[in-house]
């Protein structure tokens, strides 16, 4: 017996124009799904696309497609599929899924995308599937679908009987998968698992210390691999005493690397294969290598910053924005202040080394990576080595934190190149030291100020000229300032420019990048402006805001995923919002204690932060307490997950903000490991962090990044609160808190 | 050379070079992936084992010292396999991890402590795990989750009374 609401499968063209996502392959699930009968007698499973399985016994599998690093979607996209398919948590076995678009469609993670982009995919996953299981056993009774309902991995006709999931697996399997029209949502009031706090599906095997990590791979005959690359960025190798090398204990192999000639792509180098890791790192410390340094040993971040002090004055900056007349409305200001904000270049300093495993035989490159953008890696390896994409087959393991690090695919490649070369399976495992030494850096900058307010306090005018780096003539990754970057738009005389400093220096995403520095430096700046008028720094900052509910982009477009442009009222509302939570104004601090806030849109999400700081005589800070106000849309997927996001954040923000600080002298780093790239540790963690989301009627959106950026404007905007000194330049240690 | 070491409680020999890290014994001979390497300087506390009880950094301890010394990783902290920690309960059931690669040397860090001052107050908890980085900066959670692991542990005490 058929329905006609289950008449035909949906191909991919339709479903697309169906569910209205732009998402792509992930529709695929659907399509490729093979003859349903067919599949039902191979497997006996019921596996109506590439993420669920049930099999008879009634267990359920999902299957996660994105790369897990910490930011949890392996747990809270699963939780979407399991709420809507009506199977209870508990018993789920979740799989990470290897690299396959065609299988997965988009699995990158990177820019807090892996919830916008696949939320309302997975709803409509697990909802069809159960829509499938309800048919099969109405059609199993020969009763209307529609009396029947889903619950508990089960179907409960309205007569009281009942069938198990498990037990309708062989008749779903016979059935098309139904078109949208025929699948209902769960109404978000109906929910039993979004919302709640969920503990990480793979809790048990950390606190165990199960293998799961990149690092932790282990393959029958495996060899371990360093790998020695030029110190300053890019460098050649011209010899190096591999004879010497390969006679070294438990060393099997040592040979030089050529390098793609990108300084992020394949590094020329020499690599040690030996039977362990530590006689591959025994063997590195009597490696003699001659390189060529190239141009690159000529650039210095000192000599940079004193050029950008040079030319802040004159005029030649790529304009990014102009409206009004700044330097009028400057000249007829009430008030007037300059400022000189600089951030210096940071790494990511992932927990995990960088590693890969890899192995090459019979024409296939089969890699085991920590990636978080395993596209990137696959493409990467088959342009360098020369190795088509359908002959490299990539596993996802979970990474040991990513950042932004690991969606660049430099040491996956490293890995494919080397495993190419040696007759077994090899592990690369960076140093810390190689790790420092060959990030793909947050680029640092220089902005140089000017804001002017009226006799009433109202900012009236704003410049900037921003020094940032790059290289082939674009700005590196996050060292691009829009000419829309808040307060741009709202600032009626508006000046912003930028110089870009050409380099060799290898930049890369670094969690929330642009936004991670550039809230710091205007986040400031306002504060700067409220107290140089006389105004409160929450009061003057809804002004500026303006009554207006939506600000267009410039020339259209979507900045930060936001259709139609920035949303006012969603960030008005956040601001109020945090500030009601925070009790801003409510007390009266004695000097050394002070409150400070910042807000900030970014990766679709509009969060409002409040720091309160003690600050000893001595200099000493402490965050006492941190509240956060998110908007990132109607439903917190996982609780558990998304405040530990944002508790991250804070602690992240605090700790960038605090020490971290690389220099780069003749075009290599000065740092080699923690003894002088110091992290943030418990002791100079906030005493408390309360996390509030306020949920509004807007799609569904990421936390890995967006309550990142205003963290540390808060944080310095309380230390000016407190003590009077502003902090113009990061890190922290580089101004003198002390007061009497 | 060969070295016999006793790991969570059994005889394991080993043949490496004498200044190999007790840390790489750990993972590439013998099987014991979850004590992690992250900074081999003894700067981060990921490869934190127990020897003889006391917290310590096997990226720092060459296999020839250890001798003797009882040797305790993640894999061998609770009392028997189908059991957690205390510390490993209280982590799960406050879902401290985000990335987790550092977690199994907080754990062992926090079981020392726990040990030692079974109800330690914030600047105790502070003092004992500042060896102990967290990248992703689970740190509140850390500090709530020896809370918890100390109640459970008092309660499992009570129980057994």
């Amino acid at each position: 017996m058929n329905t006609p609401t289950l008449s035909r499968p949906v191909d991919r063209r339709e479903f697309l124009k169906l569910t209205g996502l732009a998402g792509g392959g992930l529709a695929l699930a659907f399509y490729i799904r093979s003859g349903p009968a067919a599949q039902a007698a191979a497997t006996s499973e019921f596996a109506p696309n590439a993420f669920i399985r049930i099999a008879p016994s009634g267990a359920v599998t999902i299957v996660s497609k994105q790369p897990e690093m910490g930011q949890g979607v392996k747990t809270s996209l699963p939780m979407i599929i399991a709420e809507q398919l009506e199977v209870p948590w508990q018993g789920i076995t979740i799989e990470q899924g290897d690299f396959d678009q065609q299988k997965f469609g988009n699995q990158s993670a990177g820019g807090s995308t892996s919830t916008p982009n696949n939320y309302d995919n997975f709803h409509l996953l697990g909802a069809t599937v159960r829509t499938m299981l309800v048919e099969a056993a109405a059609q199993t009774w020969g009763v209307p679908a529609s009396e029947c309902r889903a619950e508990n991995a089960a179907v409960i006709h309205r007569s009281g009987k009942s069938l198990k999931y498990g037990q309708l697996v062989a008749k779903a399997s016979t059935l098309p998968v139904p078109d949208k029209a025929a699948v209902t949502l769960k109404a978000p009031k109906d929910y039993k698992l979004l919302g709640k706090r969920i503990p990480q599906v793979d809790t048990k095997a950390i606190v165990t210390g199960a293998p799961l990590f990149g690092i932790d791979v282990k393959l029958p005959g495996m060899l371990y691999a360093v790998y020695e690359k030029c110190p300053a960025f890019g460098g050649k190798v011209v010899s190096a005493n591999l004879d010497q090398i390969k006679t070294l204990p438990g060393v099997k192999d040592a040979f030089i690397l050529e390098g793609s000639g990108k300084v992020k792509e394949l590094v020329p180098g020499v690599a040690i294969v030996a039977d362990s890791t530590w006689a591959a790192f025994s063997a590195r410390r009597q490696l003699k290598v001659t390189w060529d340094e190239g141009k690159v040993a000529g650039e210095s971040w000192d000599t940079f910053v004193a050029e950008a002090r040079q030319k802040a004055a004159q005029p030649g900056g790529r304009s990014l924005r102009k409206d009004g007349n700044p330097d009028a409305a400057l000249a007829g200001a009430a008030k007037v202040v300059q400022a000189e904000y600089l951030y210096p270049f940071i790494s990511h300093a992932n927990l995990e080394p960088q590693n890969t495993t890899a192995r090459w035989k019979d024409g296939v490159m089969e890699v085991w990576s920590p990636t978080q953008v395993p596209g990137a890696g696959a493409s990467m390896v088959s342009r360098v080595l020369k190795i088509p994409e359908n002959k490299i087959v990539l596993h996802i393991t979970r990474a040991g934190g990513g950042f932004g690090r690991r969606i660049s695919a430099d040491f996956l490649v490293e890995a494919a190149a080397i495993a190419q070369k040696v007759n077994a399976p090899v592990k690369l495992t960076w140093s810390r030291e190689d790790d420092l030494k060959h990030d793909h850096y947050r680029p640092g900058g220089i902005h140089f100020l000017k804001g002017g307010v009226d006799a009433k306090g109202k900012v009236v005018a704003w410049k900037n000229h921003f020094f940032t780096f790059g290289e082939g003539g674009s700005p590196g990754s996050g060292g691009n300032l829009s000419g829309d970057e808040f307060p741009g738009r709202w600032i009626p005389n508006f000046q912003s420019e930028q110089t870009m400093f050409e380099t060799g220096w290898p930049m890369g995403p670094w969690r929330a990048p642009g936004s991670c520095v550039f809230a710091w430096v205007f986040h400031s700046f306002i504060d700067e402006l409220a107290h140089a008028g006389g105004r409160d720094p929450l009061e003057l900052r809804l002004e500026l805001l303006g009554d207006k509910d939506m600000m267009p982009n410039s020339g259209g477009g979507t900045k930060g995923g936001a259709a139609g442009g920035y949303n006012v009222a969603r960030m008005r509302n956040v601001l109020k919002f945090a500030a009601e939570k925070f009790g801003w104004g409510k007390k009266k601090y004695a000097k050394g204690q002070g409150a400070g806030l910042a807000f900030h849109f970014s990766h679709r999400g509009y969060i409002a932060q409040v720091a309160e700081v003690t600050v000893s005589k001595d200099g000493q800070l402490k965050v006492d307490r941190f509240v956060s106000a998110c908007d990132i849309g109607a439903q917190v997927v996982n609780l558990s997950g998304a405040e530990n996001q944002v508790e991250g954040s804070v602690v992240d923000g605090l700790g960038t903000l605090l020490t971290q600080e690389l220099n780069i002298e003749r075009g290599r780093v000065t740092q080699s490991n923690f003894t002088d790239y110091p992290l943030i540790r418990i002791t100079e963690a906030p005493i408390k962090i309360e996390t509030y989301f306020l949920k509004t009627d807007n799609p569904t959106t990421g936390l890995g990044e967006p309550a990142l950026p205003p963290v540390a404007p808060a944080i310095c905007n309380a230390i000016f609160a407190a003590t009077g000194k502003r902090v113009r330049q990061m890190p922290l240690s580089r101004t003198d808190l002390r007061w009497a | 050379m060969k070295y016999t070491l006793n790991v969570n409680g059994q005889s394991r020999t080993v043949d490496v070079a004498p200044d190999t890290p007790l840390l790489w014994v750990l993972r590439d001979h013998l099987e014991l992936p979850g004590t992690k390497f992250g900074c081999g300087v003894g700067q981060c506390g990921a490869c934190t084992v127990h020897l003889n009880g006391v917290p310590s950094r096997s990226c720092m301890t060459p296999v020839s010292t250890v001798g003797r010394m009882k040797v305790t990783t993640i894999e061998g902290l609770a009392a028997a396999a189908s059991k957690l920690h205390p510390v490993q309960q209280a982590w799960s059931e406050l879902d401290v991890a985000q990335c987790g690669y550092c977690q199994a040397g907080q754990i062992m860090t926090a079981a020392a402590l726990l040990k030692d001052n079974p109800r330690p107050n914030d600047e105790d908890i502070d003092g004992a795990m500042a060896g102990n980085l967290c990248r992703c900066g689970t740190y509140l959670r850390i500090r709530a989750g020896i809370k918890r692991a100390a109640e459970l542990a008092s309660g499992a005490k009570e129980a057994t009374q």
